[in-house]
C-alpha cells in the first residue's frame, strides 16, 4: 500500500468535510452537549435541592433496587458519599459513560458517508477511480479520514469532561475523583472501535443509498447498540466496570473485522463508480 | 508504428442488456481515434473497460502492452481521462485539485508545485488557482478538469465526451486545449464523441458505434469511399453549359453520370484518376470551367448513413 496515497486521500476527505457544514456541525453541537451542557446541568442541579429533596429522588423503588444490586467496585465507588455526590457519580460517571460512544460512533458515520455516498453524489468519484490508487488505498485513505477525527474529537471530549466534572462538579465531591478507571478503557480501547464500526456502517450503507442525507438518516441506527448499553445500565443487567468495558471493546474490534472482510468485498471500481448495472 | 490499444471479441453486459458487443479493433500509438456514437451505444463502458475500472465478461484488451484486467492500476498510472463530468472537488481550490491528483499519479513531490503552476497558467487558470472550483464556470471547470488529466504527462488520454454541454466558446476552448494536446510527444489519444465536427477536426481515424457493435473503423476519407459507389465531381461554369456537354462526358471512359443543372456540372466518375480526362472533355465540348471540386463525404454523412443502415438491419 501506498501511504502517500492514502495520506492524500485522508488530507482531501477531511478538507472536503470542512466544507460541509451539513458533515461537521452535528460533530461540533453533539460533543458540546455531551461534555458541557448536560453535565453542567446534572452538577448544578442537585446543588439547586435541598438535601432532603435529593434524598426523596434517592428513595424511588426502582432507584433504591439498583443501588442494591450494584457490584462491588460500583458500590465502593459511592460508599460514604451523599445523595448529591452518590447521584452525580452514579449519572456522569456510570451511565454518561457508554453514551460518550455516540461522538465515536457519530462522527465517523457522518464523514464517513459524506466520503462515499457525498462522493457520488457529487460526480466526483468516476475521477478518482481512474488513478492508479488501488481499492485498498482508496478504502483506508477514507477510514482514516473518518476514524482519526472521530477518536481525536472524543478524546477531546473526554478531556473537557474530565475538567467540566472535576472543576464544576468537584465543588459537590470536594476532590478531583473524575476519571473513572472504566473510563480509560472507554475512551482508549473502545472508542477507536465504536469509530472503526460507525465507518464500517457508514460504507456499508453508503453502498445502497443514492444521497448524503439518506445515508446520513441510515446511519443514525448506528447508535442503537449504545442506547441498548445505556439501557442494559439503567436497567441493572449491565454495569460498566474496567473488565466489562474491556469485554465491549473486543465484541465491536470482532465486528469491525468482520465488517471489515464485507467491505473489501463490496468496495470494488465497479461499485464505487455505479456502474455495475450499467453505464 | 506500435498499437496502442488493442481489443478483440470484447463484451460487456448488464443484465440483459450487451453494453458493448464483440468489438474488436486497434488504435495506432501517436494517433488520435474517434469513437463516435449516440447516447447509450457503449463509448463510456467502452473507456472504463480499457482502463480496468470496469471487468469485462469476455473478449480481451491490451492498452499501453497492459491488460486492464489484471494490471490496471500499472496502466492508470500512464493514462489520462477526462469525462462528461468535471469530477472536480468543488470544496478545494483548483491548486489543491491538482496536487491532491498529482499525489494519487505519483508525481514526485518536488515537481508537484512547478507541474501545478504550469498547467494552470497553460489553461488559463493562475489568476484563480487558490479559488474554490466550486465558483468556477462549467468551462472553467472542464479545462481545470483537462489540467487534472496531464497532470501526470500520461502516454495515453480517454476524453469522452469533453465537450457535451459546454456553451459554443467554452466547448472551443476544450477542443483547442485537446487539439494542442493531441499527437504531442507521440501522446495517443481516443476521443469518444457524438459531436461529429469536432471528431472530424481532431481524429486521425474513426470508429463508428451502434448498440455496442463497431460498425466500421478507419480514416473518414477511407470510410465514404468504402460507402458510396464512385467519386462526383462538381465542376463550376461561367456560362450555361454547350449543347452535346453530357453526352460529351458520358463518353469519357470511367464516368458513370452526369446532371446538369443552370451552370451547375456534377459528374460521377469511377474514382478520382478519371477526373483529369473529365475536365478535357468538359473544355473541349466548349465549357468555361471556373473551377473543379472533388466531393467528398463528410463525416456528417458517412455517420448518419452507417447508422441507419444499422438501424435498418
Amino acid at each position: 500500500m501506498n501511504w502517500r496515497t492514502i495520506r492524500a486521500i485522508a488530507l482531501k476527505d477531511w478538507r472536503e468535510v470542512r466544507g460541509n457544514k451539513m458533515a461537521w456541525a452535528p460533530t461540533l453541537i453533539v460533543p458540546l452537549i455531551f461534555c458541557v451542557v448536560l453535565p453542567l446541568l446534572i452538577i448544578v442541579l442537585p446543588g439547586t435541592l435541598s438535601n432532603g429533596e435529593a434524598g426523596d429522588m434517592m428513595k424511588d423503588a426502582d432507584l433504591e433496587l439498583f443501588l442494591a444490586n450494584l457490584p462491588p467496585a460500583m458500590a465502593a465507588s459511592i460508599a460514604g458519599l451523599n445523595e448529591s455526590q452518590t447521584m452525580i457519580v452514579l449519572l456522569l460517571g456510570y451511565l454518561f459513560s457508554p453514551l460518550f460512544l455516540i461522538l465515536p460512533i457519530m462522527t465517523s458515520s457522518v464523514i464517513g458517508s459524506d466520503s462515499f455516498v457525498g462522493e457520488k453524489e457529487r460526480k466526483t468519484m468516476e475521477a478518482l477511480l481512474y488513478t492508479p490508487a488501488t481499492e485498498r488505498e482508496l478504502f483506508t485513505g477514507k477510514m482514516l479520514a473518518a476514524v482519526i477525527p472521530a477518536v481525536l474529537l472524543t478524546w477531546a471530549g473526554f478531556a473537557v469532561y474530565t475538567l467540566v466534572l472535576n472543576s464544576a462538579g468537584g465543588v459537590v465531591m470536594g476532590r478531583v475523583w473524575f476519571p473513572l478507571p472504566h473510563w480509560w478503557v472507554m475512551v482508549l480501547w473502545v472508542t477507536p472501535a465504536v469509530a472503526v464500526l460507525g465507518m464500517m456502517g457508514a460504507v456499508v450503507i453508503s453502498a445502497r443509498v443514492k444521497s448524503f442525507m439518506e445515508a446520513y438518516q441510515n446511519t443514525g441506527l448506528l447508535v442503537l447498540p449504545v442506547i441498548m448499553l445505556v439501557i442494559g445500565q439503567v436497567a441493572g443487567l449491565l454495569y460498566l466496570s474496567v473488565l466489562v468495558a474491556f469485554g465491549i471493546g473486543l465484541v465491536v474490534w470482532l465486528i469491525d473485522g468482520i465488517l471489515l472482510l464485507f467491505a473489501l468485498r463490496i468496495v470494488t471500481r465497479a461499485a464505487l463508480m455505479g456502474a455495475d448495472k450499467g453505464a | 508504428m506500435s498499437v496502442a490499444i488493442e481489443t478483440e471479441g470484447l463484451v460487456r453486459r448488464f443484465g440483459t442488456r450487451t453494453a458493448v458487443n464483440e468489438l474488436s479493433f486497434r488504435a495506432e500509438a501517436g494517433e488520435v481515434f474517434g469513437l463516435l456514437g449516440p447516447n447509450g451505444a457503449g463509448k463510456t463502458t467502452l473507456v472504463r473497460l480499457l482502463n480496468g475500472v470496469l471487468k469485462a465478461d469476455a473478449g480481451r484488451a491490451h492498452v499501453l502492452g497492459c491488460d486492464p484486467q489484471t494490471q490496471g492500476d500499472a496502466l492508470r498510472r500512464r493514462s489520462g481521462v477526462l469525462t462528461e463530468t468535471p469530477s472536480i472537488y468543488e470544496r478545494l481550490t483548483a491548486r489543491q485539485n491538482l496536487h491532491f491528483f498529482g499525489t494519487l499519479y505519483g508525481v514526485p513531490e518536488a515537481d508537484l508545485a512547478r507541474r501545478t503552476d504550469a498547467l494552470l497558467e497553460q489553461f488559463g487558470l493562475h489568476d484563480r488557482a487558490d479559488d474554490r472550483a466550486g465558483g468556477f464556470s462549467k468551462g472553467m471547470k472542464q479545462r481545470l478538469a483537462l489540467a487534472r488529466t496531464l497532470i501526470h504527462q500520461p502516454d495515453i488520454l480517454f476524453f469522452d465526451e469533453p465537450t457535451a454541454g459546454l456553451d459554443p466558446e467554452a466547448a472551443q476552448q476544450v477542443t483547442d486545449l485537446i487539439a494542442q494536446y493531441s499527437g504531442a510527444d507521440g501522446r495517443t489519444v481516443f476521443l469518444c464523441t457524438h459531436n461529429l465536427d469536432e471528431a472530424g477536426r481532431l481524429c486521425d481515424r474513426v470508429g463508428i458505434l451502434n448498440h455496442g457493435r463497431l460498425l466500421a473503423v478507419g480514416k473518414p476519407d477511407d470510410l465514404g469511399r468504402n460507402l458510396w459507389d464512385g467519386q462526383w465531381v462538381d465542376i463550376g461554369l461561367t456560362a450555361p453549359p454547350p449543347a452535346g456537354l453530357d453526352a460529351a462526358l458520358m463518353g469519357v471512359a470511367g464516368a458513370t453520370q452526369v446532371q446538369i443543372k443552370g451552370a451547375a456540372l456534377a459528374v460521377q466518375v469511377r474514382d478520382e484518376s478519371v477526373i483529369p480526362a473529365v475536365v478535357s472533355a468538359a473544355a473541349a465540348a466548349g465549357a468555361q470551367i471556373l473551377r473543379v471540386t472533388p466531393r467528398a463525404h463528410s463525416l456528417h454523412d458517412i455517420y448518419f448513413k452507417l447508422q441507419a443502415e444499422a438501424e435498418a438491419s
